[in-house]
């Protein structure tokens, strides 16, 4: 008993500065989660307003029960005081309305067919390059797999313009093909496949091999299916990555605005010079976002186990 | 004998199936890779052989290629009036500081941000940690253009940024956050009295066409802006990466630690540091790689204010070839180059000294 008294001395500074740790831990953690999330509250909330509200009184968040329109009876814009008061506002669609009515319904349609489009793609091919690399000896195996650790180096700025080209002498700029195709298969899906297929054990195809089946039934009938969490990964990143995609956009659609996909489609709706339509743009990024919003939210666990299919063991 | 002979006829047979075995593997191997090889050739491999081309003629772009005369093979001349010592050194210059300012304000503090709070979150008592890995990835699924729109709104003359700051702080006058070319280090310079006319004449020595103190500017406040979106996004998906190997260090190696006596912060130093280096020098990459590039964010954000401090040389890139009065787009390959090999360079250089490869220090 005598033994132990001494030690409970500096145990017990040791439990306040284990307190004083947990405590500034936690308002670290509470006080980033505030930086990350209050952002997209505040742009949720001003996506509701006029443009006058939204450049002079961003904060007021919390929407009253009764809407407005952004122009009175004379055609005038409403001031920011009529729509705001306190932390409060009265919320207007008008912003909505007006993308709605503009391109934004096609430039969504293209954004969904271009980013499924390559999807489909990029599992059946990347799956495909991805299994013949883990398992299949054929001449050239070590030359391509360097080739597709080698693009994983290029930076996209530097493909910009000779794609720009390629395509322009293919006669596939400005069309849906001419983004489909260049997009078509990527190193990293390959990779990916690859890693997961090696981790299957062989012995599942060499008892179909001892059946007779020949490799194309044995990779789409038992391998394949077989994939489905490396292929979820796959497909969420692929989809994600595409419905996000501007730089590719802007080089291979950016000359047809019937053709823009929706980030594209945004830089066009901010309006020309310094001055933001911000009611239009906010209203356009709420709905960029919020497909992927939902997919994020149903199938985040997939998200997150992609994370660790990428290959991080150094 | 009977047994020997149909010993011998069974491996004669084995050998055949062995051989076709392969032969169906070679040709089945190449139909799978084939589609996936043609489109990484032609749309990866063929284009950066393209750019590296053009880099070397003066084809601006404009002349059909058909034509027999639409541009000539003018060796370096595109790199020397860019790089070397032509008309255009202190643009490029001017994007490089700019793009270098970005990376090291970047990478470092996302990197660490990002362990931090992989450590909290993956720290026993904490509750919500779902919640929290939610939020702080919710930012990286987002468009990269919509994030540059919600931080010019929230770095507006009269947005929620200056709303806060003046909330806090009756004293306080609104910046233009996002048309304000100072540079960081020259408010810093300024606070103690340091000025362009009193640092001394040192100062307006011309490095590849631009004054020591341009180089010593820092990132301006206009590009701060865009850091703190890089920050802000990209934090969080890091964070993930890290909390996955955290997860994966196993328990006992703590434990073990524990009943040695060390202390937390020696666990953190000596266990948990040395083992996440891998996944350290994955996100290290991933940050150079990701920063080196950035086009998407300047794109928005870049206003004809701006354009001397928020160009990166990506952007540049992109301007010379297509936003340009004159667009060229022979020199833009050149430059697009010249990206490629300081990312290459970047990336051998910190394998260097984070040591991916190497498991301890």
């Amino acid at each position: 008993m005598t033994a132990i008294a001494p030690a409970s001395k500096p145990r017990s500074a040791s439990h306040a500065l284990r307190l004083l740790f947990k405590a500034l831990a936690l308002g670290f953690l509470f006080a980033f989660a505030v930086i990350e999330i209050a952002p997209f509250a505040l742009t949720i909330a001003n996506s509701f307003k006029c443009d006058a509200a939204v450049e002079n009184r961003p904060m007021p968040f919390i929407p009253l029960p009764e809407t407005v329109t952004c122009r009175d009876e004379d055609g005038e814009y409403i001031a920011a005081d009529e729509q705001v008061s306190g932390i409060f506002f009265s919320p207007s669609v008008d912003g909505y309305r007006r993308v709605l009515n503009d391109k934004l319904p096609r430039w969504a349609f293209n954004t969904a067919f271009l980013s499924i489009a390559v999807t489909i793609l990029r599992v059946i091919f990347d799956s495909m390059a991805g299994y013949a690399l883990a398992r299949l000896k054929f001449p050239g195996h070590r030359a391509f797999f360097f080739i597709i650790l080698g693009t994983m180096m290029i930076p996209g700025v530097v493909l910009l313009i000779p794609r720009f080209l390629l395509l322009k002498q293919l006669g596939l700029l400005n069309s849906y093909q001419g983004y489909i195709v260049t997009l078509a298969a990527d190193a990293f899906g390959i990779l990916l496949m690859k890693q997961f297929f090696e981790s299957i054990p062989r012995e599942v195809e060499e008892a179909a091999m001892v059946d007779g089946a020949n490799r194309f039934v044995i990779f789409f009938r038992i391998v394949l299916p077989m994939a489905t969490p490396a292929l979820t990964a796959l497909t969420i990143f692929s989809f994600q990555g595409n419905w996000n995609n501007f730089m590719d956009a802007l080089i291979i659609l950016g000359g047809n605005t019937d053709l823009y996909n929706l980030p594209l489609g945004l830089t066009v709706l901010r309006g020309s010079g310094l001055d933001v339509q911000y009611d239009l743009v906010l209203a356009g990024s709420v709905i960029t976002t919020l497909p992927m919003a939902l997919i994020f939210l149903f199938f985040q666990r997939y998200f997150v186990e992609g994370i660790s299919y990428t290959g991080l063991k150094g | 004998m009977s047994a020997d002979s149909r010993f011998s006829s069974s491996s004669a047979a084995k050998a055949t199936t062995q051989a076709q075995q392969q032969r169906a593997d070679a040709i089945a191997g190449l139909t799978f890779v084939g589609p996936a090889m043609l489109a990484l050739i032609v749309f990866l491999i063929l284009p950066l052989l393209v750019a590296l081309y053009f880099s070397f003629t003066n084809w601006s772009g404009t002349r059909p290629l058909d034509q027999p005369d639409a541009y000539e093979v003018v060796g370096f001349k595109n790199y020397q009036r860019w790089v070397i010592d032509g008309r255009r050194v202190d643009d490029f210059y001017r994007a490089v500081r700019n793009t270098v300012y970005y990376v090291l304000g970047v990478v470092p503090i996302q990197t660490v941000i990002a362990l931090l709070l992989a450590v909290i979150v993956n720290q026993r008592w904490l509750r919500g940690k779902s919640f929290y890995r939610t939020a702080f990835y919710f930012p990286s699924i987002t468009s990269s253009i919509v994030v540059s729109f919600i931080f010019l709104f929230l770095f507006s003359a009269g947005g929620p940024i200056n709303a806060v700051l003046s909330l806090l702080s009756p004293a306080y006058e609104p910046v233009a956050w996002t048309t304000n070319n100072d540079g960081v280090l020259h408010l810093l310079l300024e606070t103690v009295g340091i000025t362009e006319d009193s640092a001394g004449a040192w100062v307006e020595i011309e490095i590849m066409d631009l004054e020591i103190w341009d180089w010593i500017a820092g990132p301006s406040v206009a590009m701060s802006t865009i850091m703190a979106l890089a920050i802000w996004t990209t934090s969080g998906t890091l964070m993930v990466i890290y909390l996955s190997a955290l997860q994966g260090i196993p328990s006992s190696v703590y434990e073990a630690a524990e009943v040695d006596g060390a202390s937390n912060w020696a666990q953190f130093r000596h266990i948990t540091l040395p083992l996440l280096k891998p996944t350290t020098f994955f996100v290290v990459t991933l940050g150079l790689i990701g920063t080196f590039q950035v086009f998407d964010q300047i794109y928005v954000l870049q206003n004809d204010q701006t354009g001397r401090t928020t160009t990166s040389v990506a952007y540049l890139v992109y301007a010379t070839a297509f936003e340009s009065s004159s667009p060229n787009l022979a020199e833009a390959s050149a430059i697009a180059i010249v990206l490629f090999v300081i990312i290459f360079v970047a990336t051998i250089l910190q394998r260097r000294f984070v040591g991916g490869d190497r498991a301890e220090d």
